[in-house]
């Protein structure tokens, strides 16, 4: 990307530790879990607890896996609305097509891939193709996802729960791998917790360390520029929504699989919790800037505020309220420690 | 670099977008939030027994608030401390089930719309000695899971008590709204009203969250087909809505509801609501803190394995005004 333009170049000055730590997106989100988790810990001893943490780390798992894909997404400069309805549609699939068809679980988790990687692919090349918004293009597909959601399962099975995914072929071992529990020092740890962090691991590496992540600050900052200096922008943005298709169909199966049913409804509204999620950890609207790591960090924001709520004895009434201050807050955070690292650089 | 200004207003949307989605929720509330949200007790002296209540019901549902003022008045009237927390989302519901249980609580209270999502966080709660209640929905799991009684009203049986009143009253083709799409006591009320009706009966889905949505899509389907001489709304807000619809369409279907609010309640005294299924959520909210510390210092159970019912009771223009008042106050 870089050329050589002599000895003095200001982008090969060194730059103090502490001023890289502030202009890193996620600091503002880091700093918010840190305050939230004392907070909590100081008001309730079993939130502090071993059981207490795999209490709220569990919400934070399944939230956390989409908010890391639509955090990479919102970099690449685009949104994915039909990302919450998505891990619903997946979910059923996989009850549906288990129970209804009686085919193997195994199997019923493949073809639900298949099927959210066809969304994936239909918002990616409708996204690039038309050059619409995908604000618009996925606000299309939500829709129709939610009205396939409740047409279809209520077509099959005359009703809205889909139930009886226990004892299909196949079904222990897809548990195992999607829902079942870790024992750790005698609590039980959700294993989705391990695909979040898998995950977050992998799209930080993605994003920092490869040419695919470079392509996604490219193409959410300024595509034209990116097209210009030859990043495929097209092939960039459709793997980004096949990336929320994905992470959606995990979410799905991991929710089906644990609630043994899925509901018609499931996911509808989600997609704005993950978008919230991914601006707590310093995502732009306006793309080109974000990380993943941080996204998680939102997630685990979300995670123990609705955990810590039910500890704290509070009334339920006031969780939106306290995440939206925490939104505000951490936006205004982050906003603000960008300036002063920026106007100090000069 | 910065577009400040863009990114102000980025953040000033999603809080829009956040207050309306906090909002809305909140659109028929008819005055049940006075209620205080925990017990004041002395801890000193004995040692006051801890309820945890976790239901299906969204924050700011009407219904929801009722049985929420009947547990924190058991909770005031027998020296209980009680928390209430409500989730749709059936997973989130179960994390909060595993939260009263890693606290300890005395007595879990639980409303089971997806059973099969709650049934490892019940059988936990079971098997560390907390005595459960299963109240609302969920009956036909509720002995499986260990739960020492049910608390509610059988959908399937109201739904055709409903079904054979709206029959009575000289109906033939009902539409039976359904506003939460997964609900499955919704289409049990809307199946039993079909056995109870010996009719014809539609079903129409809606989105409780719209209610302007909801009266549009109603009036629609009245104007459309005037063979519809019934319509059976599931939700008080639905009732209304409902109300409003069938006027200037030339329809004179028979509007009647599942649930009370006060708005229903006088729509029923005025004659435009023909009547109302009560299912007593005060009841749901009261009675099982009571079973609890019975159980806890009686070692009582109610019921001998069957749910104890609570509904349905019928609100018709001959009690209405006395509820009416009652339904002011946030216990009906």
């Amino acid at each position: 990307m870089s050329t050589a333009q002599g000895a003095v170049d200001e982008r090969l000055a060194t730059t103090s530790p502490l001023r890289r730590l502030l202009v890193r997106p996620e600091l503002g989100a880091l700093i918010g879990a840190v305050v939230v988790f004392v907070f909590f810990a100081i008001l309730s001893p079993t939130f502090r607890s071993p059981a207490g943490i795999a209490n709220w780390l569990d919400p934070a798992s399944t939230l956390g896996i989409m908010a890391v894909a639509v955090a990479l997404l919102m970099i690449g400069g685009e949104f994915d609305l039909s990302a919450g309805v998505l891990t619903g549609s997946t979910g059923l699939a996989v009850t549906i097509i288990a129970t209804r068809f009686g085919l193997d679980v195994w199997l019923a988790v493949a073809i639900s891939l298949v099927l959210a990687l066809i969304v994936g692919l239909f918002n990616g090349l409708l996204v690039v193709r038309t050059g619409l918004p995908s604000f618009i293009v996925t606000l299309g597909s939500y829709l129709v996802l939610q009205g396939l959601n409740l047409g279809v399962t209520k077509v099959l099975t005359g009703n809205v729960l889909v139930g009886g995914l226990v004892g299909r072929p196949g079904f222990s071992s897809a548990h195992l791998v999607f829902s079942s529990s870790v024992v750790l020092g005698g609590t039980y740890f959700k294993v989705s917790i391990v695909w979040w962090l898998v995950l977050t691991a992998l799209a930080t590496v993605v994003l920092l360390r490869t040419r695919f992540g470079n392509w996604v600050f490219a193409v959410g900052g300024d595509q034209v520029a990116a097209r210009n200096v030859g990043v495929p922008a097209a092939r960039t943005k459709v793997l980004l929504f096949l990336t929320t298709a994905t992470a959606a169909w995990l979410v799905g199966t991991i929710t089906a699989l644990r609630n043994t049913s899925a509901q018609a409804d499931a996911g509808v509204g989600d997609e704005l919790t993950f978008i919230v999620a991914a601006v707590i950890g310093g995502c732009l609207l306006t793309g080109g800037y974000g990380s993943a790591i941080g996204a998680t960090f939102g997630a685990l924001i979300f995670g123990m505020t609705s955990v810590g709520i039910v500890y704290a004895g509070w009334d339920a009434d006031w969780y939106k309220l306290f995440l939206g201050a925490m939104l505000l807050l951490a936006v205004f955070a982050n906003r603000l420690v960008r300036r002063y690292a920026e106007r100090r650089r000069g | 670099m910065l577009h400040a200004r863009r990114h102000w207003a980025g953040a000033l949307l999603l809080a829009l977008v956040l207050a309306a989605v906090a909002g809305c929720s909140n659109r028929v509330d008819s005055g049940a939030t006075a209620a205080p949200t925990a017990t004041p007790q002395s801890r000193g002296g004995n040692h006051a027994l801890r309820v945890a209540v976790v239901t299906h019901g969204a924050a700011g549902d009407p219904f929801w608030a009722v049985v929420k003022n009947g547990a924190v008045q058991a909770g005031k009237d027998l020296h209980v401390r009680v928390s209430y927390q409500g989730s749709g989302v059936p997973q989130t519901q179960a994390q909060f089930i595993d939260a009263a249980v890693n606290q300890h609580v005395d007595g879990l209270v639980v409303s089971m719309a997806n059973p099969d999502a709650l049934k490892a966080s019940i059988r936990r709660a079971v098997g560390q000695g907390i005595p459960v209640v299963t109240i609302n929905s969920g009956e036909a799991q509720s002995a499986a899971f260990g739960a020492i009684t049910h608390v509610g009203q059988d959908e399937s049986v109201a739904g055709e008590a409903a079904g054979a009143r709206l029959a009575k009253s000289g109906a033939h083709h009902v539409l039976c709204v359904i506003h939460e799409a997964g609900n499955i006591g919704l289409t049990q009320r809307c199946q039993g009203a079909a056995k109870g009706l010996s009719g014809k009966l539609d079903t129409l889905q809606v989105n409780i969250n719209n209610l302007a949505q909801v009266q549009a899509t109603i009036r629609a389907k009245l104007t459309a087909d005037h063979s519809i001489d019934g319509v059976l709304a599931l939700n008080p807000a639905v009732a209304m809505a409902a109300v409003s619809a069938e006027s200037g369409t030339g329809s004179t279907a028979k509007i009647a509801t599942f649930d009370l609010s006060g708005d229903v309640t006088s729509a029923i005294e005025q004659g435009r609501v023909l009547f109302a299924v009560d299912q007593q959520p005060y009841l749901q909210g009261y009675l099982p803190v009571q079973l609890i510390k019975l159980y806890h210092d009686n070692d009582n159970t109610l019921g001998g394995g069957k749910p104890v019912l609570t509904g349905p009771g019928f609100v018709t223009k001959d009690n209405a005004a006395k509820v009416a008042q009652l339904a002011k106050e946030g216990t009906r």
